[in-house]
């Protein structure tokens, strides 16, 4: 067994649209996740970063190039199913991804399709639940659950599944900040305490202070990865495409400019205030 | 005062099982040319609140006054209401239906029964107001734009009406910071240079701080705190019992206080910030 | 709120007839209709009464609810009614004006009229008295013994569950759509019936692009999820007969089976 979760190998994907024809959305990537790494991949919406899940998930497969899930080849359509189990994924609309009329029976459907014994997917469900916390609502019906706690069943509708793998496709993106912070903090539990490799796509750059690595993307290239210190200290050019740096990181880059002394990785008030 | 609210309660299905009350006795002034934010927890009675300024929610008890008319009142003429209060709904791309971008945004003047000369202009108008090119996309199709332009069409769709307020619910939801931001640039621009009275919902306290006149805070159907947003922002225990908070450099701010430098504590943006930690620096020589 | 509305018309309860097997109740309501389109006097009627009456007396729904369900189409059983005791010919007891009233006619009517009223009252009890989840498992299984047949037992069903599921989800929708519109200066109510259909355009254009939109995203995400039809797929909750399912069926057979039986010798 390998440590590598994740294989991108210039991989290029290209879709027709009404206008031009053969949009590229990703070109020529190189990608590699190990296994319980925490990965937040930033981008604008067009990035390219939407595409390159599909790709993970085998719902779409490489117009040239491999993508490998546990080194599992997504071309090859044998492995489709036990991909999909291996990188389950979330998705952005809460509202369009549950399925039953009740939160228990949304959480089953996932072993439920991989012909999973009953006993089996009641243990399962309950586990995935909890993970979450929302087994006090198993029997709720999901349009009267907040925007959080219905992005929560859809990744225990994943996590039912038992996957070694979660890819989170913007999840955060139609949330309040309530909403928000809860799905993040599960995000962050599942990976400290489950050892789930995670691959959360966002924009919103707070939620990457905190990642393995960070991946930012442009125009279906990767143009910055590192850990969070590295790309957010790259303050110009992370402005200069148009996505955020934490306001201290801005703060202190302003001040730097200044002639102040203070450190070029700044992330947190905890950090700025030492280095004042 | 544009908009005047006194007593305003409103309770949804009153006598069934889920009899709620959203808004209990809210009273709250607005005056011409203002840039207020509105903030408050999903569910803190906000988009009630706003569904009440142009009658499309009538109150259970209370009066809503724009311009001096009582438009809570039986036989209102809520046309001219909606004219002169337009709001623009969370998400707004959701309501495009026209196979034009021009015959969309035209749907709010006609409905007003304006000459087609006058539709004409506004539609123009409205259309460059939001940043986009008239000549360019007045015949295509809204649903060929991306995300962000289409919001700005239905944004435009509203503008187009010529309304005195204009009210955003969450203008920026599910957009990127790019996307964000340019949005957030037109409706600055409408304030300054048409000094339209603008009323914001909002989540992001960053973008509240770096905009508004006026905040004012909903907590459980109430108005709770209204007032600067550098007064308000000092309040970041409250704020954050109400389940908001204040943007990063206020907390920043607010930390370096309490380890015993002498700086302001009613900074909000990230430039405040700069300049104060300037002047405390080069004050105190290098501390 | 739009969001508080129930779906379908269920009654939430704990007793022995919201308990029982959804195949169950789909089976004795199934035998319950058959008895009343065979039932030709009045003395079945009796029997059929005390089971129904029984029933909704056991399951606690207020029968208010029950005549609920009647209101709406109590106009249609009054018209089977006339018709039935105008149209048919006989011996005649009196005349209204042209019209024959016949002894024939008025017990061909009076029949009509009970067998609606009575097929109303059970299945609006089948209704009050069963999730809409719990009715579409119901249906599904009962269906599967037919799908070699080509009966698709199991996208039925589906269709079925996702319709509920996005029922109060569209609802609320239309809702803020309209809303939004009306916020535009729309005006949904005045005008003809030509001027009122045309102003929903602004309401069902953005309504059907968001539907066909939230398909498009739900196909995927059951896709991700690894759905491939009914093939090969389990459930995790069985439904299991329980003793009580066999009694409610037994006593059924008793009083309903009688009657037919009883018809057809």
């Amino acid at each position: 067994m390998s440590d590598v979760m994740i294989k991108l190998e210039n991989v290029t994907y290209k879709y027709e649209s009404n206008e031009n024809e053969g949009v590229v959305a990703l070109n020529g990537i190189n990608l590699s996740i190990n296994k319980g790494e925490f990965v937040v991949i930033l981008g604008h919406n067009g990035s390219g970063k939407s595409t390159l899940a599909k790709l993970i998930n085998a719902l779409i497969v490489p117009t040239s190039g491999k993508v490998y899930v546990n080194g599992m080849d997504t071309q090859d359509e044998e492995n489709i199913w036990h991909i999909r189990r291996t990188a389950g994924m979330v998705f952005q609309n809460p509202d369009n991804q549950l399925v039953a009329t009740i939160v228990e029976e949304d959480v089953a459907f996932g072993p439920e399709n991989l012909g999973i014994h009953p006993k089996e997917i009641r243990k399962r469900v309950n586990e995935a639940l909890t993970a979450v916390e929302m087994e006090e609502y198993k029997d709720y019906a999901p349009h009267l659950l907040s925007g959080g706690q219905k992005q929560r069943i859809a990744i225990a509708g994943v996590l039912a599944m038992k996957p070694e793998c979660i890819i989170l496709d913007e999840p955060t993106a139609m949330l309040d900040p309530s909403g928000r912070k809860e799905v993040i903090n599960t995000i962050k539990k599942l990976n400290r305490e489950e050892n789930k490799t995670i691959v959360h796509i966002t924009h919103y750059m707070d939620e990457a202070v905190e990642a393995d690595r960070v991946i930012v993307m442009e125009k279906g290239n990767i143009i910055l990865e590192g850990t969070p210190k590295t790309v957010f200290s790259q303050v110009e050019k992370v402005k200069q495409i148009g996505l955020d740096v934490p306001q201290v990181t801005e703060l202190a880059y302003m001040l730097r400019k200044e002639g102040i002394d203070i450190p070029q990785n700044i992330l947190t008030i905890e950090e700025l205030v030492s280095a004042l | 005062m544009i908009i005047k609210v006194e007593g305003l309660t409103h309770i949804y299905n009153p006598n069934s099982p889920f009899e709620t009350k959203a808004l209990d006795n809210v009273n709250l002034e607005i005056a011409k040319g203002e840039f207020v934010g509105l903030i408050g927890h999903t569910g803190s009675g906000k988009s009630t609140l706003i569904q009440h300024l142009n009658g499309l929610i009538k109150p259970t008890s209370g009066k809503v006054i724009i311009d001096g008319v009582d438009i809570s009142a039986e036989g209102a003429n809520l046309k001219d209401i909606r004219q002169k209060v337009g709001l623009v709904f969370q998400y707004p791309e959701h309501q495009l239906f026209e196979e034009t971008i021009y015959k969309d945004v035209a749907f709010g003047p006609i409905n007003l029964g304006l000459s087609e000369e006058e539709v004409d202009k506004r539609v123009k108008e409205a259309i460059e107001l939001v940043g986009l090119n008239y000549d360019k996309i007045k015949n295509r199709s809204p649903f060929e734009l991306s995300g962000g332009q289409k919001r700005r069409v239905a944004i435009a769709g509203v503008l187009a009406m010529e309304p005195e307020v204009l009210i955003l619910d969450e203008p920026t939801a599910g957009l990127d910071p790019k996307g964000r931001d340019e949005i957030l640039k037109q409706i600055k621009k409408l304030h300054q240079d048409f000094n339209m009275t603008i009323i914001l919902v909002s989540h992001s306290m960053e973008d509240i701080a770096r905009l508004v006149d006026k905040i004012i805070v909903m907590h459980k159907g109430r108005v709770s705190i209204v007032g600067k947003p550098k007064d308000v922002f000092k309040k970041a225990d409250e704020l954050e019992e109400l389940g908001l908070g204040v943007p990063q450099v206020t907390y920043f701010m607010r930390e370096l206080k309490k380890r015993g430098k002498k700086v302001r504590d009613d900074i909000i943006t990230v430039e405040d910030a700069k300049e104060e930690i300037l002047r405390l620096l080069r004050g105190n020589g290098n501390a | 709120m739009l969001k508080n509305i129930t779906i379908g018309q269920y009654f939430p309860g704990n007793t022995v007839i919201h308990k029982l097997d959804p195949r169950i109740k789909i089976i004795i309501t199934l035998l319950f209709i058959i008895s009343l389109f065979i039932i030709d006097n009045f003395l079945p009627y009796l029997f059929v009464s005390i089971f129904i009456f029984t029933s909704i007396f056991i399951s606690k729904v207020p029968f208010k609810f029950i005549l609920k369900g009647l209101k709406p189409l109590f106009f249609i059983i009054l018209i089977t009614f006339i018709i039935n005791v105008f149209m048919t010919k006989g011996e005649i007891l009196f005349e209204i004006g042209p019209l024959d009233v016949t002894k024939e006619g008025l017990k061909l009517a009076t029949f009509m009229a009970l067998r609606l009223i009575f097929l109303i009252i059970g299945t609006s009890l089948l209704t009050l008295t069963t999730s809409p989840i719990s009715l579409t498992d119901g249906i599904e299984r009962l269906l599967n013994p037919f799908k070699r047949i080509g009966v698709p037992a199991h996208e039925l069903a589906m269709m079925m569950t996702i319709a509920l599921r996005f029922i109060p989800t569209l609802l609320e929708e239309t809702d803020k759509i309209m809303k939004a519109q009306m916020a535009r200066g729309a005006d949904f109510e005045s005008g003809n019936v030509l001027k009122r259909a045309k102003s929903l355009v602004p309401l069902l254009v953005p309504l059907f692009i968001s539907a066909f939109r939230r398909a498009d995203e739900l196909a995927l995400a059951m896709e991700a999820r690894c759905y491939r039809g009914g093939e090969n797929r389990t459930r995790m909750k069985q439904l299991i007969l329980s003793r009580r399912d066999y009694i409610a069926l037994g006593i059924s057979i008793l009083l309903l089976g009688l009657i037919i039986v009883d018809r057809l010798l």
